[in-house]
């Protein structure tokens, strides 16, 4: 529900403000009343209106005085002068003095309803202008970035941070740990976030087609070039260039790309014409890029122009108080995705999925769950839907005959101790399965 | 408390059956006992010659002073042109859950604009008028459906455009305040 309006009249007549506040409560508005300038100026003190409506011709501190008083007091803060001696110099005079609105007593009330509206509706623009303003401000597009451990809201505050200036940056973080979301979220949060993120996969390319991606091509330029293309970096103008995998790129292409990232110019392939492009570079690697530098697989030049600001994201295991909340996030998702009812996940399953070591990190549980949901097709994700869990649970063991031990009891547990079964699913015969359980001294729980 | 009953109290010459209609389609409306009576006030004191025009404030607080009565509404329904210091003419006006209103049927008359009279239109213009302040005096502010009698209305097409019923908001909010403020003893 909106919110209630309020408006304080100024008027030394007491009809005037009594027939106005009247009218206004009528209308369902909060209003207030001042009988002179000194009045209304000590209720502002203490108090915030929406509308002030004032008469020009006070005792005392006339209106136009008391509207400058209040412009250096409130900028932003409307006001209607009344007169009921309209004069066109009083009504300039108040206009340029940061007047709202000039009306002449007694006004039409259709003319009155019609003042009021318009102003009213002026707050809501500038109530919803701050609104976004508050909304640009704050980080967007990070829903994905799911976490709420102290490694997280350290990327977040890192984010926050560079986001807004022009720096290249490099995260790095293993595979799967949402590198890529950390770029897309400092792109939606940077001044370029109206122009394109272009991602490329450094890794997926090899060294020819990679420099036809990033460069773009004449048409003839190789074999198969049919057409002009622009490469990604002339696509990226005005946006960002998100380069995965950098520690992956040729020596040759890390001269290029040092040319262009110093330049911001470059040619196509098979072209002779300079083009050049305003973008952000965004790197990603898995790799240290130091130890490259170090044992020369990376150019140091290359490394200082990329690493401005390095982000550094966590992996899974190191932030395992945030697994409960992936996979409330994964599970709701996948269940959106799939149209399915919600699912919900019982405190076991849960517990197994806090203890594993998620070695394919985020991208690994988000499967896990992906799957658990389409194999388990139940309201509740069970320990049985997640089996790929099964091979490597978080365990104390440090020999392999213990290892050997926690695995097969383990998978005693999963078949009810069905030694078949068990002899089965570990790939040895039934004599061999009675002999390790009686080596180990396993017995099944009561 | 005992129930509030609604009094309409003529100024100046009615016909006796338009009073009669008024008060019928306000008691259906407000679902109250409605009570119409003759009343006198001296309008020349009311009267501001600059304007040719009657002050609704002054003789709203003059109705209120000597007809109004707890728990009853009194509306008083007025011939004349009335107006407030702040804007050219009103039709009526109330105290916002007081106990006192009033009423003119000066202009929404169809010969004031010209047209050709019909005494039809003008009493339901009227009844929507005396329930609006009614309204108003059991705490109704002004309404945005556009269909209910509580809609803010500065034209008489506005009048035209609403019904001479309560939205079923307004109509909530109408049963809470009297339950709330007129609880049977």
């Amino acid at each position: 529900m909106a919110r209630k309006i309020s408006i304080l009249i100024v008027d030394d007549e007491d009809s005037v403000r009594d027939s106005l506040y009247s009218w206004f409560i009528e209308d369902g508005y909060a209003v207030e009343c001042a009988e002179d300038a000194l009045a209304a100026l000590s209720k502002l003190e203490s108090g915030n209106y929406d509308i002030i409506l004032a008469d020009i011709k006070m005792p005392g501190m006339d209106g136009l005085e008391m509207l400058r008083r209040i412009k250096t007091m409130r900028q932003e803060q409307i006001v209607i002068m009344m007169t009921a001696f309209a004069t066109v110099d009083t009504a300039v005079q108040a206009l340029k003095d940061g007047a709202f609105d000039y009306v002449t007593k007694p006004f039409d009330p259709d003319d009155l309803s019609h003042l009021i509206r318009n102003a009213s509706r002026q707050i809501a623009l500038e109530e919803e202008n701050e609104l976004l303003r508050e909304k640009v401000v704050s980080l967007e597009n990070i829903g994905d970035i799911v976490g709420d451990s102290e490694a997280m809201k350290r990327v977040l505050r890192d984010i926050e941070s560079v986001a807004q200036s022009n720096s290249s940056v490099v995260i790095t973080g293993e595979s799967g740990t949402g590198k890529e979301l950390v770029a897309r979220a400092i792109h939606s949060n940077s001044t370029r976030r109206f122009f394109p993120l272009v991602s490329v996969h450094c890794g997926a390319l090899t060294e020819s087609l990679l420099e036809s991606e990033l460069f773009g091509h004449e048409k003839g330029a190789f074999t198969g070039a049919i057409y002009n293309r622009k490469g990604r970096f002339e696509m990226a103008d005005n946006g960002t260039i998100f380069l995965d995998e950098i520690a992956t790129i040729s020596t040759k292409m890390q001269i290029d790309l040092l040319r262009v990232l110093e330049t911001k110019k470059f040619v196509r392939v098979g072209g002779n014409k300079e083009i050049s492009s305003d973008f952000r570079v965004i790197c990603a690697t898995n790799k240290d890029l130091k130890t490259l530098v170090e044992k020369g697989e990376f150019r140091e030049d290359l490394y200082y122009r990329l690493n401005v600001v390095n982000i550094s994201v966590p992996p899974l295991r190191e932030r395992a108080d945030d697994i409960p909340l992936l996979a409330e996030y994964f599970i709701k998702k996948y269940c959106h995705a799939m149209n399915r009812p919600p699912v919900t996940i019982e405190p076991q399953a849960l517990r197994r999925l806090s203890e594993f070591q998620y070695p394919g990190n985020v991208r690994e549980l988000e499967n896990i769950i992906e799957r658990a949901i389409v194999v388990g097709g139940g309201r509740k994700i069970t320990l049985n839907d997640l089996p790929a869990l099964h091979s490597t649970p978080v365990s104390q063991a440090e020999s392999l005959e213990d290892l050997e031990r926690v695995h097969i009891k383990m998978i005693l547990d999963k078949y009810d101790w069905n030694i078949s079964r068990a002899a089965r699913a570990l790939n040895v015969d039934r004599v061999t399965l009675y002999n390790k359980i009686s080596k180990y001294g396993l017995r099944q729980a009561q | 408390m005992v129930q509030p009953q609604i009094t309409l109290i003529s100024f100046g010459y009615f016909e006796e059956s338009f009073l009669k209609d008024i008060g019928t389609a306000v008691g259906k409306e407000l679902v109250l006992p409605v009570r119409i009576r003759e009343g006198f006030i001296d309008l020349s004191e009311f009267y501001d010659p600059t304007r040719r025009q009657y002050n609704a404030t002054r003789l709203l607080k003059e109705v209120d002073m000597v007809y109004g009565q707890e728990p009853d509404r009194t509306l008083g329904l007025f011939s004349v042109d009335l107006f407030i210091p702040i804007l050219t003419y009103i039709f009526g006006q109330a105290i916002l859950s007081g106990r006192t209103g009033v009423a003119s049927h000066y202009r929404l008359n169809n010969e004031r604009y010209g047209l050709p009279p019909d005494p039809f239109l003008l009493l339901s213009r009227f009844s929507k008028e005396a329930i609006h302040e009614l309204g108003h005096t059991f705490g109704l502010v002004h309404c945005h459906n556009p269909l209910c009698v509580m809609r803010s209305g500065t034209y008489v097409e506005d009048i035209d455009q609403k019904e001479a019923s309560f939205c079923a908001h307004c109509n909530e909010l109408l049963a809470t305040f009297i339950k709330t403020n007129h609880k049977p003893d």
